[in-house]
């Protein structure tokens, strides 16, 4: 982990830098699964940096005003990490950061997996995977019917992609040249029980979207830098829709979680917690 | 004979007149462009009929994130493989989502007659109706069919409205006004009480007329609306008639009749016959089919007679 930046966040001048937003969605997202015991922290901690890079750079969405129509919309398809998604959501400002706490309690509108109707800022109830994408190419076709100028994300797991559905909508997006539609392939490598390629393989990956006419931009999906970039970038090409295969590491950002398949629903223990949150710097929440 | 109507036509021509007075009607098809009528839409809108090629979870998907934008779309497909194919994006994009997406199951029940079961779409009702938050329709006529969707336009959330290319002479009076979640009497009656849907609206209207011949005053009921229910419309027949008879083109099996069931057992328990498909249905054209599972106006009667023997015998 980044050691240098340990500064309390209230002391920032400016706006945190992404990375400690990022972190600070790790350690809460860590906490929520603690308390419910229950939940998805290796998928958190993979998607922390994707969910920052968005709702802190490129999508341009106002919390004081979640249903205003020109909003870009961003789906979350893999609506299991609602962990991170919620606490992403909330450092934005879309309901009280206090309302994490009850993940997942009872009569929460923090479910598990994400709802429409119940939480500000989620634009699809997702959970059941290869959702996503064709919610997506659904909104980014109105904008298209609307001439409207805002963009349409959706983050999808990698393992997601073994569902059909998806590919059906990736053949529309492109017969349609949604150039306005930005799919972000969180692309950590592992699936609930074993790595994708052992699974059902994946790969070529990127080659397979742009046989299916979509441009495609591999990245870091850990690097601010490169995730900015080719959201601000997007679309890649004129008439197609953009790809962002992130490459990622599952439980990204603590040493004992990372790329290991157990932690996909495994639920931390309290020494487990405390040591993750060391390494996350803590600190900062004090 | 009277005139028959396929309510396909309705269901079209009412379409094309909401998409002329609202930017937002938009179609989504799965490749059935002509099976669904709506050639002249295209013609019309063709920036507002998406056309997603034989892929129903994506149409239906793709319905969820059209209503996301600001759009009220009809998505159109043969019903047996939009409920079946589409049935967890029906779920939880459309229901669970509260999305404002208008699904339109077309040739539903056996219309396709002797393609097979396959085609047939006998399970529909039984899997919408129990999902919260999605009304279900299922008009009787051209009449019914153009308000239903005129009404499904106007409310702001889920509907399912199950359609028939099986003609069907009109069933009501000029005047009818269609309500989601309201029964119809149709025909008043004392001694037993026929409750029926879509196609199967014009046949217990004959069924009761050979009754009325014969001195048994039989009440037809025309459910349209399957989700919301009209409670009280079955449990003043319950109450009054002390019989009920259901008649479905649909599998016996938790669509009209088991909503019905459910109504009475718990609040009015009568005799009851449920009269719908039985099983896989085995190869021949609709008539034949109908005849075959006894949904004809001359079985509906034997039916009921049965009925209410048994209900003097209690």
């Amino acid at each position: 982990m980044n050691k240098n930046s340990t500064r309390p966040l209230e002391e920032a001048p400016a706006a945190p830098p992404l990375n400690d937003l990022a972190r600070t969605v790790r350690r809460e997202s860590l906490r929520m699964v603690h308390r419910a015991g229950l939940g998805h922290p290796g998928g958190d901690l993979s998607a922390a940096d994707i969910l920052v890079a968005l709702y802190f750079g490129a999508l341009q969405v106002d919390p004081r005003r979640p249903n205003a129509p020109e909003r870009d919309r961003f789906i979350m398809s893999k609506g299991h990490c609602s962990a991170s998604l919620y606490a992403t959501l909330a450092l934005k400002g879309f309901f009280p950061w206090e309302e994490l706490k009850d993940y997942m309690q009872p009569l929460s509108r923090l479910n598990g997996h994400p709802s429409r109707t119940g939480v500000p800022g989620v634009e699809a109830s997702t959970g059941p995977l290869g959702h996503g994408l064709p919610i997506a190419v659904g909104a980014a076709l109105a904008a298209k019917m609307d001439r409207a100028s805002w963009r349409t994300f959706v983050l999808t797991g990698d393992g997601e992609l073994q569902e059909g559905s998806n590919w059906e909508a990736i053949m529309a997006a492109a017969h349609y040249q949604l150039d306005r539609l930005v799919a972000i392939v969180d692309r950590n490598g592992l699936q609930q029980g074993a790595p994708t390629e052992s699974t059902i393989r994946l790969e070529p990956l990127a080659d397979r979207f742009r046989a299916f006419g979509w441009a495609v931009r591999e990245i870091n999906g850990h690097d601010f830098a490169e995730l900015s970039s080719a959201f601000q970038a997007a679309p890649f090409a004129p008439g197609r829709p953009s790809c962002v295969i992130a490459r990622t590491t599952k439980g990204k950002g603590v040493s004992f979680i990372e790329d290991r398949v157990e932690w996909h629903h495994h639920v931390p223990s309290d020494a487990e917690l405390s040591a993750a949150l060391r390494e996350l710097g803590d600190d900062l929440d004090a | 004979m009277p005139e028959h109507f396929d309510c396909r036509d309705a269901f079209a021509q009412t379409l094309e007149r909401l998409a002329e007075q609202d930017p937002r009607i938009v179609a989504v098809v799965n490749d059935a462009i002509g099976s669904t009528r709506l050639g002249l839409f295209l013609k019309g809108f063709p920036e507002r009929l998406v056309n997603v090629g034989i892929a129903e979870q994506n149409m239906v998907g793709i319905g969820a994130g059209l209503a996301n934008g600001g759009k009220i779309p009809f998505v159109c497909a043969a019903s047996c493989f939009l409920t079946s194919r589409a049935l967890e994006q029906i779920k939880v994009d459309v229901a669970y989502s509260q999305a404002n997406v208008k699904l339109c199951g077309m040739a539903s029940g056996l219309a396709y007659g002797q393609l097979g079961p396959t085609h047939h779409s006998i399970e529909d009702l039984a899997w919408t109706r129990v999902i919260a938050n999605l009304t279900v329709i299922v008009p009787a006529d051209p009449s019914e069919t153009a308000q239903a969707v005129r009404a499904a336009a106007q409310m702001d959330g889920p509907v399912f409205l199950r359609l028939s290319r099986m003609p069907v002479p009109s069933v009501h009076p000029p005047e009818y006004r269609f309500r989601m979640g309201a029964a119809v009497v149709l025909k008043p009656g004392r001694d037993v009480t026929l409750i029926a849907n879509g196609t199967m609206v014009c046949r217990a209207l004959e069924a009761a007329a050979l009754m009325a011949k014969e001195g048994v005053s039989a009440r037809v009921i025309n459910m349209a609306s399957l989700s919301p229910l009209d409670r009280d419309a079955i449990l003043d027949a319950a109450e009054t008639t002390g019989a009920i008879v259901t008649i479905e083109e649909h599998s016996v099996r938790g669509g009209l009749g088991g909503a019905v069931a459910e109504v009475a057992a718990s609040a009015c328990p009568v005799p009851m016959r449920m009269l719908g498909v039985r099983g896989f249905a085995p190869t021949g054209d609709v008539e034949w089919l109908l005849e075959h599972f006894g949904l004809t106006p001359s079985a509906i009667r034997q039916a009921a007679l049965e009925l209410l023997e048994a209900k003097v015998r209690q």
